[in-house]
């Protein structure tokens, strides 16, 4: 069995419109990838689509996680096997606390016979609360709702280390974080960062790189990878813009 | 962090869909004339003054027109003529378990009851059809001569304790259908609870439909005198026949001078039953009525219990949640009259509408003129599940004077395929994602609840989730 999550010409739709084409990629365990590329061209739905959102068509392609078809699983079934997708904007959900919504997260990749333990689980919490310096109060607030754009990607990132998946997929979950937030989340992603772990982490700024250092850089257009480097071509690009790269 | 023991109440939505074959002993037909009500009369050997009390009742069901231009269309589709008015075995309700009949024994073994009325009951009423199967109280409370029994036996054994109530809070010309159980009404409870006695634990009735076209009309009234404490609640199931089924009680509640009653309702009914209901409670000086009233399932609920606040300071509160699935109409509300000064009313609403459910909220709050000092407080809040579902708020505010302080809230909250989409992105499956939203919706209003209760309703909630994903 392969270790990797393996995007072979994926291509994907919204409606009739091909937004991913032949899109290729191999994120062994162990490594973490960037992408990075103009607005629009179609990186949250290269996430979307592996997380199983059901607008984008798959008409194309494949997509394995170690060997196993990756999109023939329902999007809860893709999670419990573990992929996380922090998502861009993530969703305000009305009533259900953040305690609640991981809880439930959690009890939902219990196996039969398996015990869940409050007291263990709300230790753990706390932990990585206070490592990401998140209030405690925040568990008893409904999920999202009212929180500031980087309050919410703190949250996303706490999800993200009480799941402990297996492949992560943050999508720009730096964006409207300041700088000491930046670190932290940053901090939060390092932490996973492992032999069990893989991730492609997607943004618009050099500067997240320089907290989670890639082992790669991908640069995107119109639906596909137009250069792969490492990390230097993330400065490249800082100076060159994507245009000089697309160019070069 | 407390988890319930849920053990004894797994009253789920599949739990209640089943029915015995029964040899009824007594069976009033199908259709509804003047000779139904004397056959129902007959089999219950009633007093002179009860037989004419339902053929004048009858007359008025049969002058007054349905509704319609209110209330949800699908009213026009209860075919009175089709339905059996009285269905009984002949049993007399028993105070034993053993000697109830097998097959309704048996019902309300699967159903759980027996078990919760060992667990946390102080009296349990189980009706099957038209009659009674099953009637005890403790006897400490039988001591302090509180009265629990059904509506025949009541009226007959204590006629001058209830006969000055029955038909006062809701006259039987009050609507259509309490015209038309007060005709054909058989079962219920009949409760009193004499002054300052206190009862700690609930009393519990539990009304089951068993057969196909059938119609239930139980009777209840319950009668707190001045200082005493009570709390009644109410269970219903009936099994998915391809016919439909009518469930149309009356209930009525008086608290007299410092008297509290609560009065909380679990109502799981199959997709066939037409539930319309009528129950108002009447609220002398410092009393208090609170309905909790949870209405989950049937094809159309229509009910708006009522508070009448006639004496100085009285309180009436309603507490109601409604959940309308697909193919459900729930048309839920609270009416509250306020009567006399300082007296306050507060209703929260909570509705869920899920795929082409429809919930509906229609209120009334009334304040007589020259009043002073009066409290109102509304909330309604609706949650909608997926882009099919609607929901509506009628609140009519009657209010004349400026000496009161009056509030209405309402608010809409949607649950889209995008949050679901981004809980099931965290291996929550979409049943889950749903009474997710949906618990955490009622969740504050459920807590207030009597545990037993609160547990139970969680549960039918997920199971109504299980069938509303496609
Ligand atoms: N649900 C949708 N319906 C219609 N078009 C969509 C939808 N989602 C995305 N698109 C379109 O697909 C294209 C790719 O969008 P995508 O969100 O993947 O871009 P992106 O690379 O993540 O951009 P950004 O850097 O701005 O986040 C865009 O043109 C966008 O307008
Ligand atoms: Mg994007």
């Amino acid at each position: 069995m392969k270790a990797s999550l393996e995007i072979k010409d994926l291509s994907v739709s919204i409606g009739e419109r091909p937004i991913l084409k032949d899109f290729s990629l191999t994120i062994n365990k162990g490594e973490i990838h960037a992408l990075m590329g103009p607005n629009g061209t179609g990186k949250s739905t290269l996430a979307k689509a592996l997380a199983g959102h059901p607008d984008y068509t798959v008409t194309g392609g494949q997509a394995l996680m170690d060997g196993q078809d990756l999109l023939a699983l329902s999007p809860e079934q893709r999670a419990r096997w573990g992929l996380f997708m922090a998502f861009q904007y993530p969703l305000e959900i009305e009533g259900v606390s953040i305690a609640n919504f991981i809880r439930a997260a959690l009890q939902a990749r219990l196996k039969e016979g398996e015990d869940f333990s409050a007291g263990d689980y709300y230790k753990e919490l706390y932990a990585k609360m206070d490592a990401l310096k998140m209030d405690r109060a925040f568990t008893a607030r409904a999920l999202n709702v009212g929180f500031s754009g980087g309050e919410k990607k703190r949250c996303e990132v706490l999800q993200m280390m009480m799941l402990k998946p297996a492949y992560a997929l943050l999508d720009e979950t730096d964006s409207g974080l300041d700088i000491d937030a930046l670190r932290i989340v940053a901090e939060g992603v390092n932490a996973l960062r492992g032999p069990d772990f893989g991730a492609l982490v997607i943004t618009h700024y050099q500067r997240l790189l320089d907290y989670i250092v890639p082992d790669f850089v991908h640069v995107m257009a119109d639906g596909r990878i137009v250069k792969s480097g490492g990390k230097e071509l993330a400065l490249e690009l800082e100076k060159h813009g994507y245009e000089g790269i697309a160019q070069a | 962090m407390q988890t319930p023991d849920d053990s004894a109440l797994n009253l789920d939505r599949e739990k209640g869909n089943f029915s015995y074959d029964v040899d009824y002993a007594y069976d009033a037909g199908v259709g509804l004339s003047e000779k139904t009500i004397d056959y129902i009369s007959e089999v219950k050997k009633e007093a002179q003054w009860i037989r004419k009390f339902r053929h004048d009742a009858l007359k008025i069901f049969n002058e007054k027109p349905l509704p319609l231009n209110w209330a949800p269309k699908d009213i026009q589709n209860v075919e009175f003529d089709k339905i059996r008015y009285y269905l009984s075995q002949g049993q007399m309700p028993s105070r034993d378990w053993e000697d109830v009949p097998d097959k309704i024994k048996e019902t309300f073994e699967r159903l759980g009851v027996p078990e919760q009325e060992r667990k946390f009951l102080a009296g349990v009423e189980a009706q099957f059809d038209s009659e009674s199967a099953y009637s005890r109280m403790k006897e400490e409370l039988a001591k302090q001569g509180v009265i629990f029994m059904g509506s025949t036996e009541a009226l007959r054994e204590h006629p001058e304790i209830f006969r000055p109530w029955f038909g006062k809070v809701i006259p039987v010309d009050d609507n259509k259908f309490s015209a038309l159980n007060s005709a054909v009404f058989s079962g219920g409870s009949f409760i009193y609870v004499p002054k300052g006695v206190k009862v700690k634990q609930p009393l519990q009735a539990y009304f089951r439909i068993n057969a196909e076209s059938f119609g239930q009309f139980e009777r209840t009234l319950i009668i707190a005198d001045e200082g005493a404490e009570v709390t009644y609640m109410e269970g219903c199931t009936a099994p998915r026949f391809e016919t439909s089924t009518l469930h149309s009680a009356v209930v009525e509640l008086v608290a007299l001078k410092g008297a509290k009653i609560q009065y909380i309702t679990v109502q799981n009914w199959s997709n066939n039953v037409f539930n319309l209901v009528t129950k108002r409670g009447w609220a002398e000086e410092d009393a208090q009525v609170r309905w909790i009233d949870c209405n989950i399932g049937s094809r159309l609920t229509m009910k708006y219990p009522a508070v009448v606040l006639n004496g100085k300071r009285a309180r009436g509160e309603v507490t109601s949640i409604a959940l309308a699935n697909t193919g459900q109409v729930q048309d839920t509300g609270a009416k509250m009259i306020h009567l006399a000064d300082e007296t306050t009313s507060n209703v929260v609403s909570k509705s869920i509408s899920v795929g082409t459910g429809r919930a509906t909220y229609r209120g009334l709050t009334h304040m007589k003129p020259g009043l002073k000092g009066c409290k109102s407080n509304v909330v309604c809040d609706a949650l909608l599940i997926n882009t099919n579902s609607r929901t509506d708020t009628y609140p009519a505010i009657n209010i004349t004077g400026d000496k009161h302080f009056v509030q209405h809230e309402a608010s809409v909250s949607k649950v889209n395929a995008e949050q679901i989409f981004y809980m099931r992105q965290r291996g929550i499956g979409e049943k889950e994602a749903l009474s997710l939203s949906v618990n955490g919706f009622i969740n504050e209003l459920a807590r207030q609840f009597p545990m037993e209760y609160s547990v139970e309703l969680k549960r039918l909630i997920e199971m109504e989730m299980e069938g509303s994903v496609g």
